[in-house]
Formats: structure tokens, C-alpha cells, sequence
């Protein structure tokens, strides 16, 4: 009895001494744990103070103005962001009246009608859609899609609006292949798997049961989606769709490639445009001069927090119904 | 039995439109997929010979292939993603470990999900203004360190995934034995989330292979073979960049092979990624 | 100075005493004042309808609910003369405590790892040495004569019953004081019911141990001392034969005649 007592005492202190030696490299471990996942942190911090430093010559130079104008001259160094915005917003604009519609389409086929056995292979088609870098969209969109579209849509499309009056202007010629309206519809492409992705699996936090109360009342698949599911996952796509949107407006190479590289902004959705991410990707190296570099840093600032304030709100209201699926 | 037929009638068609439509769009992105694959492929496999993999980037009209953009891509790749690995890994591991219930972890779980779809040219713009200025010159290091930093929320979000679908009890059975929470992780839960948390790597990986933005203003391009990686360096997307922009015919042959080569990289990276992903995920 | 006392009537030795406990779930009272002794090498079982908290105090006494915010106990659990609610060093409180779960937990490695892992973080033993601790871990855990051939297997491709024989072996390994049972039949099925439990019979020879369980029977059959808890209270406490032919407390009598829980 007093004999096992002491073996059992005399065991504890040994382990008190291993687990001391422990328990330096325990808080190592999680000292090191703790100061990577800071340095997430930091890393946004130090992303958005090097850009303000970086675009603060333009800033200081120009001012709010730098906003408004449209003149983007690097011989006068006279640099203004309009067009770029402009070609920014609207590229996205119209990329996501594309892909929105299509991508919920897709997302319902998936999750209500698409008999099981298909189910997994076009969803890893769609994913794999989502892995192509984007670099492929932009060369094919050069050399396939642009003269497609040159050749056998825009045409049509500007013979078609012409007698209409503000369609017109927004559809007048001539058809270069490139510009605002194929970059708009390579981003689509772009964009449309993951706002699918995101839009099926919101869909899948739809309880069983209400869709089967739902059907067991006589409704058909279009009541059911439009009544039950879509209203019980609106905030989970708007989620999607935002985030559909930050990566459109962020998308670098694919619009380099067909947007044309024309700081100006047209009527024409035909026309050659640009966008913030294109510009950079095309002037950066080339830029001579402090203000030159420093203007482009500076649309990489403007660049960051647009998406910044888009991709928060998308990742505020997916949470949202992370909750209430967890609920 | 007042059925109103008429009604019924017009619901069902358009009911039956809408499942036209969801039809129609599934078709529409399945055959978007086929044609760039076919494109690729097509114009990809026109170029492609053992040149391409034993000679340099020539200049235009005449003959070469694409060693140095190849072997660019895979230095960077490996060092961006040997840098942002372990950053990504620890800094998971806080989040569904340490500091799964903390205030703090909410925010960097937060930024961490806007870095992951933040514009990739960014931190190509913020790696020039903190490495290539203060450096004075363009470099491999730059462009590793760029790619890094995408690598990072990739893995971060992965791991804490993964880490979370290990189950509780299997932490509350080696707490249990008096292991230390440094071990439980390392020894138990990094071993139950082994496969995901490589599923994670390798999409990271799969993800900046086909990066172009960060790279243009980081490592540049270098015609020639190069070794020093404190000086620019070429890749492969920038170099299918270059080449496609350019007027020469042969160069943009060359780019359409370097596409098909990258494309068929990065797919079947992520493919496999999946399959070990699917197939032996944390119970 | 004796820091065990040995109970006037019983002539037992308190292994672990708890006094007045309380435990809270964020603001709610979970536990609402417990007290009681573990008895040296008997086994005491709890017993109680779901939600009585007899998991709750089992999860109290290896601090086990430390890995979890918002939950914090109050009262003293005195353990060889030490208030388990003061230890600072809660991984060797655990290894003199140790606990066996209501599902089976093998690690993801082999069965000799899952054994040895845990030899191997107290003590510099010899592969020799590690092989019979090894050996006679799963000798006492009955699970020797299944799993000499695979010890190299991996622990997940054992049955249930054997997964949890492992679990307890894996236990015994680190030699501990006192071990908790925390529901560790309700996932198997009768017959490695069986073998469990006479485990547990074979374990009070050289453990102070602690089981909760659903299944009176269970009770009946493995233990000599029974807690029966009802909402947060301990109703009755005493010696499992008495207990369970002659209760003193009229819901003790219901819940044992099954009339609700």
C-alpha cells in the first residue's frame, strides 16, 4: 500500500520533469502559431501602407481630381483615373448581368434537377472551369473569342440596335472584336463558377423539409425555387454574387488581353476601353518617372479598396447564412 | 371539384421553362469548358515538340522552345509556396486551435477570406514597393515572395477546414493522457488532417503556377537561362503573356504550347488535390 | 501527515473527495453542489437521466472542460491532498487521471503507436522496455491475444469493441491513479459490452475508478459504490447494493424502478 503510494509519487515527479521540458517547446509552438496568423493580419495592413505611400506623390500632385479626370497622358504626365474606373465598373457591370443568371441556373440544375449519377462530374467540369488560370482565358479570348465575336456577333448586334436610340449609341460600330463588351463577357466566364459554387452550396443549406412540404403541395420546380429556396438563400447569393463581383473587378490578365488598352471612355460597348487591373499589367514596366509609377500605385490602391469594401460585404452576409444553417 | 385546368396548365409551362433554362445554362458552361479545352488543345498541341523543353525563349524568327520559362516557373512556384506553406499552416493551426473561440481570430479569419479573392495584381504592385524598390532591382526573390503571399491565405484556410473537421473527442482523448496541446496538434490532429491539409498545398500550388499579375512587376521576364535568383527571372505565364501580345507568328505558337502546358499543370494539380481530398478526409 | 482520510465507516481510503462543487455552462448551473468521495480501488458509478450532469462532473475531474471557454467550476475536488481546481499543470493531472470516451478514440496510427505515444512523452524507455509496457497494456485490456499479429495495423481497423479495449490499454499504458469511464459501452454491442465491463472488474485491483453510464444494469454489475444524480443534484450516494434494493430517496426509487429517465 505505502510502498505503491511512494512508486506512484515518485512516478508524478518524474513527469512533472518531462512535462517542464515540455513545455518550452509548447510555447513555441503556439507563440509561433499565434504570430503567422498576426501576420495575416499584418499582411493586409502592410498592403494598404505601401500603397498609399506608393500613390502619394499622385495623390499630393493631383488631388481629388485624379478621381474625375479622364486625361491619361504620360508625355504631359497629367494622369487621371476616370477611365480606368469607368472601364473597371462597367466591364464587372456587365459581367455579372451575364454570369448572375446563368450561374443560379446552373446551381439549380445541380442541386434540383440534374439526376444524381451527373451531378459529381459536371460539378468538378464547373470547378475545373474555376481552376483554368486566367492567363488561358486572356489568349484565347485574344485569338478565339474576339474574332469570333468580331466576325459573326457584333455586326449583328450593331445593325440590330441601330434604329433605336440610346441602344444604338451603346451598340454603334465599328466591330473591333476587343474591347469593353468581350472583356466583360470573358469575365463572365471567369466569375461564373464560383458564384455557381457558392450558390450550391447555399442551396444545400435549404432544410429537406421545406422543400418537400413545398412539393407535397402540388408545386412545381420553378414555385419551389422561386418561393422557397431563393428567398431562404437570397442573403448566401448576394454573398456569392459579391463575391462573384471582387474577383471580376480585380481580374488582371484575362482583360488585358481584349479590353483594348484605350484610356478613354466611349458610348459604345464595342469600343476599346480599359480597366485598373489592365493598366497596370500594361504600363507598370514601362513607366518612366515617379508620378507615372506612383499614378499607376495609386490605381492599385483604388483597385484594392473597391474590392476590399465588395468582398466584405460578400463575406458579411455569407456568414450570415453560415449561422443560419448553423442554427 | 373546382380544379382550374387553364391555371394548372400555364404553371407547369412555366415551370417547364425555367428547367429549360437551368438545362440551357448547365450547357452553356459545360460547352464554354470543351471549346477552351479543345481550343488549347488544338492550337497547343501544333507546337508542341522536345524542343520545347530543351531550348531557351529565342527571339523572334527564329527557332526555340521554353526551358527557361519552365524552369523559372518551377523555381518560383517552389520557393513561394516553401515561404508560404508554413506561414499558412501555423497561422490555421491558431485559428482552429488556440484561438478557435477568440474574438481576434474572427478578424484574421475575416481579412484572411478577403487576401484569399483580393486582385492578384496588388500584391505585385505591394512586393515591388517593399522588395524590388528598396532592392533596386527586379528578382526571382521578388517574384517568389509575391507568389508567397497568395500562397499564405490559401493555406490558412485549408488548414483551419480541415482542422475543424477533425473531431473533438480525438483532442479530448490525447488531452486526456496528459499530452500537451502543442502535441495533441502536431502529433494527432495534423496526422488525422494529413490529406486535407495537402489538398490545401497542392491547390495553392495549383493556384500560383498560372499566376501572371504578381509576377510582371516582381520578376520580370529574362530571355536566357538563369540561375541567379537575385535577378529576374522568367516564367512561363509572363512569358505566354509577352509572346501572345507580340506580332511574330512563331512566338505566339509558342504561346499557345506554353498555355496547354500550364493548363494541363494546373488541371491535373488540382484534380489529384481532389481526389486525395475526396477520398481520404478526416472521419 | 496522511493526505488520504480514511472514511470512519467504511474503513475505505478517499481517493478523491469533492466538496461542494459547482460547475457553470457560461451563466447556467450545472452542478449544484456537489459532494462526494471516490473510493481507492473500488469502482463508483454515476447514474442519473440525461442532462443530470453526471458526464459534467466526470469532465470536471480531469479538468477536461478547461479546452473549452465560458465553463468554470467552483467548490474543491481534493485529490492526494491537492484541490484539482488550483493545479496549474493540468497535463500531468491528466496523466494521473485518465479518461475513456463514449466512442471509441484510436489515434490515426497503429495500434503499438497508439500505445507508445504516450509511454513515450513521460518516460526514456529502451524499445525493449517499450515493447513488454506495450504488450502488457493490451495484457490488461484483454486485447493482447487479438492484436499480437497486427500491432503494425492501423488502430482505425478495429472493431468497435476492440477500437475501445484499445483506448483503455492505451490508459493503462501511462499507469494513472484514477480512471474515468465516460459512458464507454453505449457505442458497442452486447458482447464487447461484456468484455468491457469485466475489464473494469479486472482495473479496480490497481485503479481508483469512475464510470457513467445510461445503463443501470451496468451499474449494478461493475461497481461497488453508485452517485444517482437528478438535475444537477446528487440525490444519493452510496454503497450499489443498498442502493439499488433499498434507496432512500423517493426519486432514486423511481428512476431505478424506471418510472421516468
Amino acid at each position: 500500500m505505502t510502498d505503491a503510494n511512494s512508486q506512484a509519487m515518485a512516478a508524478a515527479a518524474a513527469r512533472r520533469k518531462v512535462l517542464e521540458g515540455l513545455k518550452t517547446t509548447d510555447n513555441l509552438f503556439r507563440w509561433l502559431t499565434q504570430s503567422s496568423a498576426y501576420l495575416v493580419l499584418a499582411l493586409l495592413g502592410a498592403i494598404f501602407v505601401s500603397l498609399i505611400l506608393g500613390g502619394w506623390l499622385a495623390v499630393k500632385t493631383f488631388g481629388f481630381s485624379f478621381l474625375t479626370t479622364e486625361v491619361w497622358n504620360p508625355v504631359t504626365e497629367q494622369f487621371g483615373a476616370l477611365a480606368p474606373i469607368y472601364g473597371t465598373l462597367v466591364t464587372s457591370a456587365i459581367a455579372m448581368l451575364v454570369a448572375v443568371p446563368i450561374s443560379i441556373g446552373i446551381a439549380v440544375f445541380l442541386t434540383e434537377l440534374c439526376p444524381l449519377s451527373l451531378r459529381r462530374p459536371i460539378g468538378i467540369a464547373i470547378e475545373l472551369l474555376a481552376g483554368i488560370p486566367s492567363i488561358i482565358y486572356g489568349i484565347w479570348g485574344l485569338f478565339f473569342f474576339a474574332p469570333v465575336l468580331q466576325r459573326y456577333v457584333q455586326p449583328e448586334l450593331i445593325a440590330f440596335f441601330k434604329p433605336f436610340p440610346i441602344l444604338g449609341d451603346l451598340f454603334a460600330g465599328p466591330p473591333y472584336g476587343i474591347g469593353i463588351l468581350t472583356s466583360a463577357l470573358i469575365l463572365a466566364m471567369m466569375v461564373l463558377p464560383f458564384i455557381t459554387a457558392v450558390c450550391r452550396d447555399v442551396f444545400e443549406t435549404v432544410p429537406p423539409v421545406l422543400k418537400e412540404a413545398a412539393y407535397g403541395m402540388g408545386w412545381t420546380t420553378r414555385e419551389v425555387v422561386s418561393n422557397v429556396v431563393i428567398p431562404y438563400t437570397r442573403v448566401g447569393i448576394i454573398g456569392g454574387v459579391m463575391l462573384g463581383l471582387g474577383r471580376a473587378l480585380g481580374e488582371t490578365m484575362a482583360v488585358t488581353f481584349v479590353i483594348g488598352n484605350a484610356h478613354r471612355i466611349s458610348e459604345s460597348i464595342l469600343a476599346p476601353g480599359t480597366t485598373i487591373s489592365a493598366t497596370i499589367a500594361n504600363e507598370f514596366t514601362e513607366a518612366v518617372g515617379d508620378i507615372y509609377t506612383s499614378s499607376l500605385i495609386a490605381l492599385g490602391l483604388i483597385l484594392f479598396f473597391i474590392t476590399f469594401v465588395v468582398l466584405a460585404l460578400a463575406r458579411l452576409m455569407l456568414m450570415r447564412i453560415e449561422k443560419k444553417a448553423g442554427a | 371539384m373546382a380544379l382550374d385546368l387553364a391555371k394548372y396548365r400555364r404553371r407547369r409551362l412555366h415551370s417547364s421553362i425555367t428547367v429549360t433554362l437551368c438545362w440551357a445554362a448547365s450547357a452553356l458552361g459545360l460547352t464554354i469548358l470543351a471549346i477552351i479545352l479543345a481550343t488549347l488543345l488544338f492550337k497547343g498541341l501544333a507546337g508542341l515538340n522536345l524542343k520545347v523543353f530543351t531550348e531557351m525563349t529565342p527571339p523572334p524568327g527564329s527557332d526555340g522552345g521554353l526551358l527557361n520559362a519552365i524552369a523559372g516557373s518551377l523555381v518560383m512556384t517552389f520557393f513561394g509556396v516553401i515561404i508560404g506553406t508554413p506561414i499558412g499552416i501555423l497561422a490555421g493551426t491558431y485559428l482552429a486551435e488556440y484561438g478557435r473561440f477568440s474574438k481576434v481570430s474572427s478578424v484574421i479569419r475575416f481579412i484572411n477570406d478577403i487576401l484569399l479573392s483580393a486582385p492578384s495584381i496588388v500584391t505585385g504592385l505591394f512586393v515591388y514597393e517593399v522588395l524590388v524598390r528598396p532592392m533596386g532591382h527586379f528578382s526571382a526573390i521578388a517574384g517568389a515572395a509575391a507568389l508567397a503571399v497568395l500562397v499564405i491565405p490559401t493555406v490558412v484556410r485549408t488548414t483551419e477546414n480541415m482542422l475543424l473537421l477533425v473531431p473533438n473527442q480525438l483532442r479530448e482523448a490525447s488531452s486526456a493522457l496528459g499530452m500537451p496541446q502543442s502535441l495533441v496538434i502536431r502529433k494527432v490532429a495534423y496526422k488525422a488532417a494529413r490529406a486535407g491539409m495537402l489538398t490545401g498545398v497542392l491547390l495553392a500550388v495549383a493556384r500560383v503556377s498560372g499566376e501572371t499579375a504578381p509576377l510582371l512587376f516582381t520578376a520580370l521576364n529574362n530571355q536566357f537561362w538563369s540561375s541567379d535568383i537575385n535577378a529576374p527571372m522568367a516564367s512561363l505565364p509572363v512569358v505566354i503573356f509577352q509572346y501572345a501580345m507580340s506580332p511574330y507568328e512563331d512566338w505566339q505558337r509558342l504561346a499557345w504550347t506554353g498555355a496547354l502546358l500550364i493548363t494541363a499543370a494546373v488541371l491535373s494539380l488540382s484534380i489529384v488535390a481532389r481526389y486525395l481530398g475526396t477520398s481520404r478526409t478526416p472521419k | 501527515m496522511n493526505v488520504m482520510s480514511k472514511d470512519v465507516d467504511t474503513g475505505l481510503t478517499e481517493k478523491i473527495s469533492v466538496q461542494d462543487l459547482k460547475f457553470y455552462y457560461g451563466s447556467s448551473l450545472a452542478l449544484k453542489g456537489i459532494s462526494m468521495p471516490l473510493y481507492e480501488r473500488q469502482v463508483t458509478a454515476f447514474i442519473g437521466p440525461s442532462g443530470c450532469g453526471k458526464s459534467t462532473l466526470l469532465r470536471v475531474l480531469n479538468r477536461m472542460y478547461d479546452l473549452y471557454p465560458g465553463q468554470h467550476a467552483e467548490g474543491k475536488i481534493m485529490f492526494d491532498g491537492e484541490n484539482i481546481l488550483d493545479m496549474k499543470d493540468l497535463n500531468l493531472l491528466r496523466s494521473r487521471i485518465g479518461m475513456v470516451f463514449q466512442k471509441p478514440t484510436p489515434f490515426p496510427m497503429t495500434i503499438y503507436e497508439n500505445i507508445a505515444f504516450g509511454l513515450r512523452l513521460y518516460e526514456r524507455l529502451p524499445k525493449s522496455e517499450v515493447d513488454a509496457r506495450v504488450e502488457s497494456a493490451l495484457e490488461k485490456a484483454a486485447l493482447w491475444k487479438e492484436v499480437k499479429d497486427k500491432l503494425h495495423a492501423s488502430g482505425l481497423s478495429l472493431s468497435g469493441g476492440q477500437q475501445q479495449r484499445l483506448c483503455i490499454a492505451r490508459t493503462v499504458a501511462i499507469r494513472p491513479e484514477v480512471i474515468l469511464f465516460d459512458e464507454p459501452c453505449s457505442a458497442l454491442d452486447p458482447i464487447s459490452t461484456a468484455k468491457v465491463e469485466e475489464l473494469i472488474d479486472e482495473l479496480k485491483h490497481e485503479f481508483t475508478i469512475a464510470i457513467v453510464t445510461h445503463n443501470m444494469q451496468q451499474a449494478a454489475r461493475v461497481s461497488q459504490r453508485t452517485a444517482f444524480m437528478y438535475l444537477g443534484d446528487l440525490v444519493e450516494f452510496g454503497d450499489t447494493k443498498k442502493l439499488f434494493t433499498n434507496p432512500t430517496d423517493s426519486r432514486t426509487q423511481d428512476y431505478i424502478t424506471g418510472r421516468f429517465g
